[in-house]
């Protein structure tokens, strides 16, 4: 029997999310998120507790695999769910302002104007049977009613230019299978931003595109972002882009958030086992002779309930605790923080 | 587009001159004698002879034809047996009856079927849904001439709250012919009694006949609608902050409506032909019912003209379905390569 040695370093708290100890209010926090898809073949237990900080003028990287609910968590935020999902809990708080409970009608007028979403897929996200300009000038018109439609044009005509549209007066005439991916992907950018919204949510803006058209994007809704002062929440799973873009990063996996924290120390000093697996995946990581590392093991069933750790089956460290409790977040070093036992008793 | 429309009228007229041909030859090969017919069971043969050289049936073949083409070509369709007047005027004076009630039920099945059809797609699999599948199969299984008696019976006989059978009140005096649209010469009179008149009795006979094309346009609507439903772009919509109903009807709708038009084109063309037992039971006196006749009596001109305005109209149906699903669906050029023609 060996007996319990007193731990010289106090166990710390997990982080307790309910106070509001920050020192500048974020501009979007979402606490204890819980999403669930109500399907024939049972409950899938889509988002089980996220939490969630993006701070104003800041650009936050979502990154995961397929399925870890990076997607569900940005269209949670719209409440924008589609059947049979439902939010089932949580808070998700944007300015000050609690949007789950918010009326249908206050929430619309937050869509679209005070924050924006761009798609991964900027063709099938534009009206095949609208013109481009018209599709622009829409977005204001919803949330301008004082505007115009001559004038909702002009303005549109107007940011077309500005998202580097050559001939915006012509082109804003075009409709969408008249352009290229990246074309179509700048008037997306343009249609989300002719608002100036507070907050732009960014899922795969990239991923379809070209790699040569891939930069120019992403350089272009930097820019845009920063002349505007909005925050970004960038899903990807190329943490290339997220390393160059974000400024901090929340890792996702199997529906919750395992590690968050600024970029670099995320990517060079992940904390959690499912981050150091994810970035050990790299093909960049590997040295020649060497196959490419996976992590073992599948996605766990989203249809139970989480009840446990739910890497803890794929995890080199996991403990019999880990298949039992679920792990709270555990501050790791400053402003950084991972959802998992190792680090309980701190840094 | 012009070039594209003058194309098409160009095709059009071949279409009308192989109908023309066709038609002529089919009412060669029909096994019956139709100047027996003219003549009577009890006619002596003789009789049929001289009706047979007084209709030019004794000369030989292209002879016949010859004459045929001649007398189309300056836009004479002959005579009809039955009335004994030209089979234009005929047309002339019975078409118009027929279009506004075709067009009355094309306006009912469009509305009723583009609004039950949306409503069921966006709530799938509710109430609402189930209520118009059975709906519109009631609309297509049930015989027209048992429902318009069915109809006539509660609205008109029971309840007294539709008049009867006919254009227009007996003791109503038709307006001044200029359209032969009685709606629209009673618009032109200003006179409104009639107006209100002819359109109470439009509308049982618009009402069986839309219900017949009200089937086929509610179910193209509700899955180009289900479809058009779950692509991105009506997402985005929802992301830019656009009330739902503007979503559907702004949004999902003008996409959905580029395969309905089809659907509309087709229908209009078969109210055209399927007016004939609603116009029987209406006492409607349009062209289905004098078509029926021309038939019943083997009057060969009639059938020929009737059959040619038939083959024009549905050509003609289906120049505008093709001018509107190319306003519809921007991908479409009609002037460009890979145009519809």
């Amino acid at each position: 029997m060996t007996e319990t040695v007193p731990s010289l370093i106090p166990k710390s708290e997990p982080i307790d999310y309910s106070s509001t100890n920050n020192e500048s209010q974020p501009l979007l926090t979402i606490r204890d998120l819980r999403v669930h898809f109500y399907t024939l073949r049972g409950t899938v237990y889509a988002l089980e507790g996220v939490n969630l900080d993006v701070q104003k003028e800041e650009t936050m990287g979502i990154v995961g695999e397929t399925g870890c609910g990076k997607s569900i968590t940005a269209r949670a935020v719209l409440r924008l769910i589609d059947p049979p999902g439902k939010i089932v809990s949580g808070t998700v708080e944007f300015d000050g302002q609690e949007l789950l409970n918010l009326h249908p009608k206050e929430m619309r007028r937050i869509r679209g104007k005070r924050i924006s979403m761009i798609m991964q897929e900027p063709r099938m996200s534009l009206n095949p049977v609208i013109r481009v300009g018209n599709q622009v000038a829409e977005t204001l018109l919803i949330h301008e009613s004082d505007l115009s439609p001559s004038a909702a044009r002009k303005k549109a005509e107007e940011m077309l230019q500005s998202v580097g549209i050559p001939d915006a007066g012509k082109m804003s005439k075009r409709y969408p299978h008249e352009l290229s991916g990246g074309m179509a992907q700048r008037v997306m950018i343009a249609m989300m931003l002719v608002t100036r919204p507070k907050l732009l949510i960014a899922d795969e803006p990239t991923s379809a595109l070209d790699v040569t058209i891939q930069a120019q994007i992403i350089d272009l809704m930097n820019d845009l972002v920063h002349e505007l002062q909005s925050s970004v929440m960038m899903i990807s799973h190329d943490l290339g882009v997220v390393a160059e873009t974000c400024d901090r990063v929340a890792v996702m996996y199997a529906g919750s958030v395992v590690e968050q924290g600024r970029v670099e120390d995320v990517l060079h000093n992940p904390r959690h086992p499912y981050t150091k697996g994810l970035l050990r995946t790299l093909p960049d990581n590997a040295s020649e002779n060497e196959d490419l590392y996976s992590i073992k093991g599948n996605v766990p069933s989203l249809f139970m309930p989480q009840q446990q750790c739910r890497f803890a089956p794929r995890c080199e460290f996991s403990q019999e605790r880990c298949f039992q409790e679920i792990p709270g977040s555990y501050q790791v070093g400053n402003n950084h923080s991972a959802a998992c036992f190792l680090h309980e008793n701190g840094i | 587009m012009p070039a594209y429309l003058l194309k098409r009228l160009i095709s059009l007229i071949f279409t009308i001159a192989g109908i023309a041909v066709v038609t002529f030859f089919i009412s060669l090969v029909v096994p019956l004698d139709p100047l027996a017919a003219i003549a009577g069971p009890q006619a002596p043969q003789e009789t049929v002879e001289r009706l047979r050289v007084l209709y030019g049936f004794d000369q030989p073949l292209y002879v016949q034809f010859g004459h045929y083409v001649s007398r189309l070509s300056e836009g004479n369709l002959g005579m009809s047996f039955q009335t004994g007047r030209p089979v234009l005027d005929d047309i002339i004076q019975f078409f118009p009856a027929t279009l506004e009630l075709a067009t009355i039920a094309l306006i009912i099945s469009i509305v009723s079927g583009i609004t039950l059809g949306v409503f069921s797609a966006v709530y799938r699999n509710s109430w609402i849904d189930h209520f118009a599948r059975v709906f519109s199969l009631i609309g297509v299984s049930m015989p027209v001439f048992w429902l318009g008696l069915v109809l006539m019976l509660i609205f008109y006989f029971k309840l007294d709250w539709l008049p009867e059978p006919g254009r227009l009140d007996i003791m109503l005096i038709e307006p001044e012919r200029v359209t032969g649209f009685l709606l629209m010469d009673s618009l032109i009179a200003q006179d409104w009694e009639v107006f209100y008149d002819a359109l109470m009795h439009l509308i049982l006979p618009g009402s069986v006949l839309g219900l017949f094309g009200l089937a086929g346009i509610a179910r193209i609507v509700r899955s180009s609608m289900l479809d058009v439903l779950s692509q991105e772009y009506v997402k985005t919509a929802r992301i830019k902050g656009l009330a739902e109903h503007l979503v559907i009807v702004r949004h999902a709708l003008r996409n959905a409506l580029v395969p309905t038009v089809t659907v509309i084109g087709l229908t209009y063309g078969g109210l055209l032909e399927g007016s004939v037992l609603t116009e029987t039971i209406f006492s409607w006196p349009g062209l289905g019912r004098y078509l029926t006749t021309a038939f019943l009596t083997l009057d060969l001109n009639a059938i020929v003209g009737g059959t040619m305005l038939v083959a024009m109209s549905y050509s003609l149906v289906n120049l505008v379905v093709d001018l509107l699903y190319a306003y519809l669906n921007p991908k479409i050029s009609l002037d460009g390569e890979g145009s519809l023609s």
